[in-house]
């Protein structure tokens, strides 16, 4: 089973994010960029499909020069290799232009599993297994919480709000999982030092024949206007569990008129 | 690292930059040890816990077996590499730090440096897995600086060491996992009438192996220290690890090389008293503004930068000329020294930064100050390791 996962650099979630004013996005100078935190679940499915069944894992994403430390991450991870699209052409491409670049970025590689995170911790549209679905003309299999991969049938357990949902499909097929699907894996010593071999692939626009009126900022099908601050968290308060932690609970839920 | 390149440039350039490999380490460690590690920090200190499931976790990633060669189940990297990792593990907990950091240094790597083919075939894929730990007992009830003073003696008989005496405060010695511990044990008398002092591989437990109950200490409350007594061990003869009457002296140069990590160690906590109390100062208001605009604070926190920085070159220099095989032992004594103070004198300083909360156990810095003081005493106390530089300045 031949898998690509995509995986998208962000400014690290743990930091503290601004909003450029000029333009309205991201202030990613000034934060350290990580693998999207969620894309971490999507790779080590990926390695759990590969040990189960064989096949090979290529890591994909689309983003500036600086991406290529978390797709190095993700081959120390055990990725086999790694492909960079990169062109400043796709600068500040919206979901559904992003979703465009991908699947074109897609068309040059094997695959019989596209496998990524329902979503970004930056953008969190949650839109892209869908918008790609749609592009390659494959199904999709959304908010997986558990996979099965029995030949070329895939059968997932869809999170719900009330449950879960069984829903099957065969290959090719994209699949987008959540969050605690599994444990992702560190990177040990010995993947580090291997990861510096692996393949990594850089592809232009031209390369992967994006047609580049299609994609980045001028042409992009959605903007943010304007923005505002979050309100500051006001302190939150503690409640001691002294044996009567329920009690005092439903008593501070009362006070706030929530029950 | 610290590669001084004498390429084609006349005069050479001095690196101190990590390659990308180590970076990638250091930040793999750094994710861990504050996703996992730190939130755990606070109730493993409190309920003076030994972190199991860290210790696994660790196992996997393969931290207990960064310095060793890949055939002894090892990860191929260096002692820098370890260095790096126990650094970045005391930012968030000194007790997981001191735990791979005694498990590595003082129960596998006297195993790797002196043991025969068979003894580390023997013991250093459990060690270097993380899966089973090692001790290494040097300190007795009536002597630590003067191990030359040690009583626990071993006699060989019909091809068997019977040990007999006891240790004193011996790290990851009574953990469920413990499954060695290395003594150093007087074996007879040498021709000039000193002690020949040598060192045995005790499996453990076995009969006549005593470990005492956790003792009530001031910090490193989840890391494991036992007193042990040793009534009428026997091993085979063959459990001699290294010459007989080198036990001591083989023994010194595994704290040559211990005082380095322990530098990395005291280095992370320096650290971590940096960045909690650069949080709190911008946090915190008096008098209408953050304290951090006070000069009196942001001074305070300069120092305490300045310190850290200064401590981590230290270590990196003593490492830099171990690896490169030339002599490093006044280095390494400066690197532990230079950083053993400089953690208790930031921990004591974020302390006061934080105010009356930094004398409440439920912020980290109060757990850093009571973990920075054994930083002065273990693996050779300060006043040693200021003898041990005099020394290598001939006085
Ligand atoms: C938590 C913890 C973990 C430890 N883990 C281990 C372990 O895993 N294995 C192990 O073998 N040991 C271990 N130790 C022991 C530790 O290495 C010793 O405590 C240390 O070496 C000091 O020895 P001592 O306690 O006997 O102090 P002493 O040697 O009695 O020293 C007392 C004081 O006298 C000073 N002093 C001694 N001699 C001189 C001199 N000639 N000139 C000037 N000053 C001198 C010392 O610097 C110190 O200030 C551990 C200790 C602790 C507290």
């Amino acid at each position: 089973m031949n898998i690509v996962v995509l995986v998208k650099q962000v400014p690290d979630t743990w930091a503290e994010k601004k909003l450029d004013p000029s333009d309205s996005t991201v202030d990613r100078a000034s934060v350290d960029a990580v693998m999207n935190e969620m894309d971490e679940y999507a790779v080590e499915e990926a390695l759990k499909i590969k040990e189960a069944h064989g096949g090979e894992v290529t890591v994909l994403t689309m983003g500036p020069n600086r991406a290529v430390e978390m797709l190095r991450k993700a081959l120390s991870m055990g990725v086999d290799k790694a492909v960079h699209l990169v062109d400043d052409a796709l600068e500040g491409s919206c979901a559904i232009q992003s979703s465009y670049a991908l699947a074109q970025a897609i068309g040059t590689l094997s695959y019989d599993l596209v496998l990524l995170s329902a979503e970004s911790s930056d953008a969190r549209m949650g839109v892209m297994p869908a918008l790609l679905a749609e592009r390659l003309g494959v199904p999709q299999l959304s908010d997986a919480r558990k996979v099965d991969v029995d030949g070329s049938k895939v059968v997932i357990e869809r999170m719900t709000d009330y449950g879960h949902d069984k829903v099957e499909a065969s290959t090719p097929l994209v699949l987008g999982v959540v969050e605690k699907i599994n444990e992702p894996r560190y990177p040990s010593f010995k993947g580090i030092m291997a990861a510096k071999k692996k393949p990594l692939t850089t592809l232009t626009a031209a390369d992967a024949g994006i047609d580049t009126g299609r994609v980045g900022l001028a042409t992009a099908t959605s903007s943010v206007e304007s923005f505002t601050a979050a309100p500051p968290r006001a302190a939150g308060q503690v409640v001691k569990d002294e044996g009567d932690g329920g009690v005092k609970l439903a008593d501070f839920f009362a006070a706030q008129k929530l029950i | 690292m610290l590669a001084a390149a004498f390429g084609e440039e006349e005069f050479g350039v001095l690196d101190f930059r990590l390659s990308d490999e180590q970076e990638m380490l250091r930040k793999t460690v750094e994710h861990f040890a504050r996703t996992v590690v730190a939130p755990q920090a606070e109730e493993l200190d409190e309920k003076e816990e030994f972190p199991y499931d860290i210790v696994r976790q660790m196992g996997e990633m393969g931290l207990f077996g960064l310095p060793f060669p890949e055939e002894y189940g090892g990860m191929g990297g260096d002692y820098f590499a370890l260095c790096l990792a126990i650094e970045e593990l005391a930012r968030a907990d000194s007790s997981v730090a001191i735990t791979l950091e005694a498990g590595v240094s003082l129960g596998a790597m006297p195993v790797y440096r002196f043991g025969t083919e068979e003894q580390r075939r023997e013991w250093l894929p459990r060690l270097t897995s993380g899966e089973t730990l090692g001790a290494f007992g040097l300190t007795e009830p009536g002597g630590g600086s003067d191990a030359g003073a040690t009583r626990t003696r071993a006699v060989l008989a019909d091809g068997h060491w019977l040990i007999n005496g006891s240790k004193a405060f011996i790290t990851n010695s009574g953990t469920d996992i413990t499954r060695l511990v290395t003594v150093t044990a007087v074996t007879g008398e040498k021709a000039n009438g000193a002690k020949e002092i040598s060192s045995i591989l005790i499996p453990v437990p076995c009969e006549g192996f005593r470990v005492s109950s956790k003792p009530s200490k001031v910090g490193w409350h989840a890391s494991d220290t036992r007193d042990l007594a040793f009534e009428d061990i026997t091993v085979p003869a063959e459990n001699l690890l290294g010459e007989r009457g080198r036990g001591y002296a083989n023994f010194l140069s595994i704290l040559d090389e211990g005082r380095i990590a322990i530098s990395a160690l005291a280095v992370g906590l320096a650290q971590a008293c940096v960045d909690e109390s650069l949080r709190y100062a911008k946090d915190r208001q008096a008098f209408g503004k953050p304290i951090g605009e006070y000069q009196a604070i942001a001074f305070k926190i300069a120092d305490m930068e300045l310190r850290a920085h200064t401590a981590r070159l230290a270590y990196y220099a003593a490492a830099d000329r171990m690896l490169r095989g030339e002599p490093f032992k006044k280095q390494a004594a400066i690197a532990k020294l230079y950083s053993s103070e400089s953690a208790v004198t930031n921990a004591r300083e974020a302390t006061q930064v934080h105010g009356g909360y930094g004398f409440m156990n439920e912020y980290p810095v109060a757990r850093h100050w009571r973990d920075s003081k054994i930083l002065e005493i273990g693996e050779g106390t300060s006043e040693v390791q200021r003898m041990l530089i005099a020394r290598e300045l001939g006085i």
